[in-house]
Formats: C-alpha cells, structure tokens, sequence
C-alpha cells in the first residue's frame, strides 16, 4: 500500500536524529551523568537553520550545491531503504546498486564542499575521508552482492523482506556473519568510535567534523541532518536481519524502528567503552568487515 | 545436535581469525587455549547420549591439557624469557587476516575434492583444514620463537579435529597420541625458549639465522 511506503519513509527521515539524541543519552548515562535532552539535535538543526550563513572568501556555488545535494541524496537514500519489511517509496529492480551508487555521491559531495572552502583543515579531512571511503566500499559492494546472491533478488526491499529475522532461521551463519560486517560498516560510514571520535575537535584527530569545519548556518544544518540519516540508513539495514517478522505492518513498523534505536544504544556502549583507534589501524578493522563479508559469502557457497 | 555443532564450527572459524589479526603474544596463548578446550569438546556434542566412560575420560584428558597444563606452560615461558609481549610479523595483520579467508577458500575447495561424505557438519572438515593451514602459516609469518608454539598448537587441534569427525568410534590410541605428542613439543619448546632467551637475550628468530661465535668471532671472509 502507497500509504505505508511513505509512512515509513517519513518516520526515516524524521527520527533520523532522535538515532543521535539516544546515542549521546547512553554515553551519558554510562559516564553517570544526565546527559543532554533528547531532541537536542533537533533544537541545534532549528537553531542553525535560523542563523545566516558565513562563507569564507574562497568558496564558490560548488560548497552551497555540495550541501544540498549531499542532504538530498541521503534523503533518497531514506526513501530506498525498507523499514521493518515495508518498502521504501523509491523501490525498483536492481536499486542495491542505485543505493550503494548514492552513498558514494554523498561521499564525492562531502569532499567536494570541504575541498572548496580552500583550508587546510578541511582538506586534510576530505584525504581521511576518501581514506575510509576506499576501505569501506569494498565491504559494502561484498556485503550487497553476498545479500543479492543468497536472497537471489535484485531490490533493496525483496532482500530485506526475505532476510527479515535471518538470524533465527537455520541460514543463521550467514545471516550473522552479514550482521557483523553491517555494524562494522555502520562503525566506518557514521564516523563512530573507534573510527572517528564525534566528540573530539582537536584538529588533528578529526575526521567528519574537520570537514564542516567551515560550514554554517543552514548549511552546517544540512550538514548534520545528513549525517544522522546516514546512520538511519546503515542501522536499518543491519537490524534487518535480526527482527522477526510479525505480521502486521505496523507491529513490523515498530520493531523495525525498535531495533534502530537499540543499533543506537550499542553504538553509544561502545563508544562509551573503546577510545578511538590510530588512524594507522583503520585497515585493520577494514580487513576485519572484508574478512567477515568474504566468510559470509563462502560459507553461503559451501551450503547453497 | 547439528545446531550446536554449526556453531562450535563457526566459532572455531572465527577464533582462527582472531590468531591471525591478534598482535599481543597473551591473546595468542589465550585463544589457542580456547580453541583447543572447544575442540575437545566437540566428541561429547557429536555422540550426544552415546559417550562412553573412554570418551568422557579423552575429552577431560584434553580439556585439561589444552586449557590448563599448555596455557600455564607457555605463559611460564613467555615471563621466564622476559622479552615485550607484542608479536611481529613478517606478513602484516589485516593482510593475515585476508590470507586466512583465502585459506578457508582452499579448505573448502580441498575438502570438496576429497569427497569424504557426509560427517556431523558440513563445515567440520574445512573448518579442521583451515586450523591446520593457519597453524603453518602462523608458524611461518611470525617472528618471535613462541608464536610457533602457538602454531605448531593450532596445528595439533586441526588434527585432532579432523581425526575427531572422520574416525566413527573414538580410538583412544589416536588421541592420545596426538596429546602426547603436543605435551612433549610444548614442554621441551617452552625450555628451548628460556634457554635461547637467556642466551641471546631475545626470542627473535630474525637475528637467530647466524652462529653467535661465528658473529663474535668476526667471520670469515665469504
């Protein structure tokens, strides 16, 4: 039903930053404090979508486009991704690799508006940028085509309807395996710990923040908003295959978005337990994701 | 049953791993002990209910060795020799991580080949395979005299494990002789490493490849 496709891509693109606002919570509540509200992303997105932006004197139409064009692909790429079973709005044959294309522009894009503000900073930023973008890529094709391959569909949607609650069925190997690579995924493309420290603006140890470093206003808005959806996007397709079917769309809705939220509770345990790694260890967890994806496809083959 | 042991397999999978990318010589020692009391455990979760009093007393046999007696041994040996508890390899970790896929590649490819027919899981061969080629290649790649302990170890539990899941009936002869013979190469390699270690002052086998006196001596004209 079309009302249901929208209604999930709609609650994608509106929870988006609540994902943040938990994640914060937890580390807070982990390191015994009260921690910030819970929409406090949402008041800083209003906030700055109030302010006029600042533009340094370098910078062309390439860093305003870039922003909203980064914000607008990630918004498609919420509209692709099935929430709990239902089918996004955007669904057709062959849009695993519509989706995967989608995040590389994002990327392309966040390193085009950082390169094009003219500061060291951020291009010094947009270099470990494409760094984790050369590590992840190959995870995320692997990952896409071990999914297409045992689902034997082609859509973004029939494969995580027929993957939904993997984890509890006898194609439990596989299906963990895949869980693993996704969050180790999640951990590279959202920019957490031990990838990227969020909360670290020491420039030299920056990763994603250096680069919107010179952003503001409306576009540090976009900005952020786009990062949040990106985590939506990564955790939706991880917790996939670990929820259930239930029958009911909006039973599935709600677990769907349920398990979200708990992805986001993990990430923020885990943040508030590891320090961030040294960038020199970074292929190390890329080798890891690959080798989890690579065991997850031979291991299909073995049996399929 | 056949649960349970898909995931003592996958386990065992992903402990290899772990060897592989593992660069701190405690967690070696730790995991190799791990994956051995898992594999001793697997005849007790294969025969189920028909476990006779010879297959409790070969499981605790192992249990005890692999998990309590290696570990203490080789833990013994790495503070006698005193020597930084990092592992250097010749092969770098995510690169030895991606060669152990490769190798697990292979074991399929292998135990495919072989053809040996239908044992309690279908991952059980490759799996073994796989323990004996990371066991080589760990004993390769590494540089410090103890990770080959660890190597040579991980070798002996894909043995034991192959033998566990081809042979029907526990032979007590098998396994305990492949415990024999683990026992005795860890016991004398844990002193071998404490006396080398004494001796040169290190456990590097890169700076082992020349006689001392023949370096101290200053050599001979080549």
């Amino acid at each position: 039903m079309k009302m249901t496709e929208w209604l999930q891509s709609i609650v994608g693109l509106v929870l988006a930053p609540l994902m943040v606002g938990v994640i914060q919570r937890v580390k807070a509540w982990m390191g015994g404090r009260k921690g910030q509200p819970l929409l406090q992303c949402y008041y800083e997105l209003w906030k700055l979508a109030q302010k006029g932006g600042v533009y340094s004197r370098a910078s062309t139409w390439i860093l305003r486009l870039g922003t909203v064009a980064v914000a607008g692909v990630l918004m498609m790429a919420t509209l692709m991704v099935p929430v709990g079973g239902t089918r996004g709005v955007i669904s057709f044959p062959g849009d695993v690799a519509a989706f995967v294309l989608l995040l590389g522009l994002a990327r392309v894009l966040t390193v085009l508006g950082g390169l094009d503000t003219g500061s060291s900073f951020e291009g010094m930023g947009a270099s470990r940028e494409m760094l984790l973008g050369v590590l992840s890529e190959p995870v995320i094709l692997l990952t896409f085509a071990v999914l297409v391959r045992w689902t034997a569909h082609a859509s973004l949607a029939e494969v995580c309807e027929a993957t939904r609650g993997a984890a509890w069925s006898s194609e439990w190997p596989v299906a963990v395996l895949l869980f693993a690579a996704v969050w180790v995924l999640l951990l590279m493309e959202a920019g957490r710990v031990p990838v990227d420290d969020p909360a670290t603006h020491l420039e030299l140890t920056m990763i994603h923040e250096v680069i919107v470093l010179d952003h503001s206003g409306p576009e540090l808005a976009l900005m952020q908003y786009a990062h949040a959806l990106k985590m939506w996007v990564w955790s939706v397709i991880c917790v996939n295959m670990v929820v259930p079917g239930l029958g009911a769309w909006w039973k599935d809705l709600v677990c769907g978005v349920g398990g979200v939220f708990g992805v986001a509770m993990g990430v923020g345990v885990i943040e508030s337990s590891m320090a961030r790694w040294r960038l020199n260890k970074l292929p190390h967890l890329g080798a890891g994701g690959l080798a989890l994806v690579l065991l997850a496809f031979l291991i299909d083959m073995w049996r399929g | 049953m056949n649960e349970i042991t898909d995931i003592v397999m996958v386990g065992l999978v992903l402990t290899c791993l772990l060897l592989l990318g593992s660069s701190r010589l405690g967690a070696y020692i730790q995991i190799v002990a791990g994956q051995g009391v898992v594999t001793a455990l697997v005849p007790l979760v294969m025969h189920g209910a028909e476990v006779g009093l010879q297959g409790i007393v070969v499981s605790a046999v192992t249990l005890v060795m692999k998990g309590i007696v290696f570990p203490r041994l080789l833990f013994r040996a790495l503070y006698a020799a005193g020597v930084r508890r990092e592992v250097e390899a010749y092969v770098s970790f995510p690169m030895s991580v991606l060669a152990g896929v490769a190798m697990l590649a292979c074991a399929f490819w292998l135990s495919w080949r072989f053809g040996l027919g239908e044992t309690v899981s279908g991952l059980a061969i490759p799996v073994a395979l796989l323990m004996v080629l990371t066991g080589l290649f760990l004993i390769v790649s590494r540089v410090l005299a103890l990770t080959q302990v660890v190597g040579y170890l991980t070798l002996e539990n894909g043995i034991y494990l192959l033998s566990v899941v081809l042979v029907p009936q526990q032979l007590f002869v098998i396994e305990m002789g492949i415990l024999l013979d683990a026992f005795v190469a860890v016991f004398v390699m844990g002193i071998m490493i404490f006396h080398i270690s004494r001796e040169f002052d290190h456990i590097d086998t890169q700076a082992m490849d020349e006689l001392a006196d023949w370096q101290r001596s200053g050599g001979e004209e080549r």
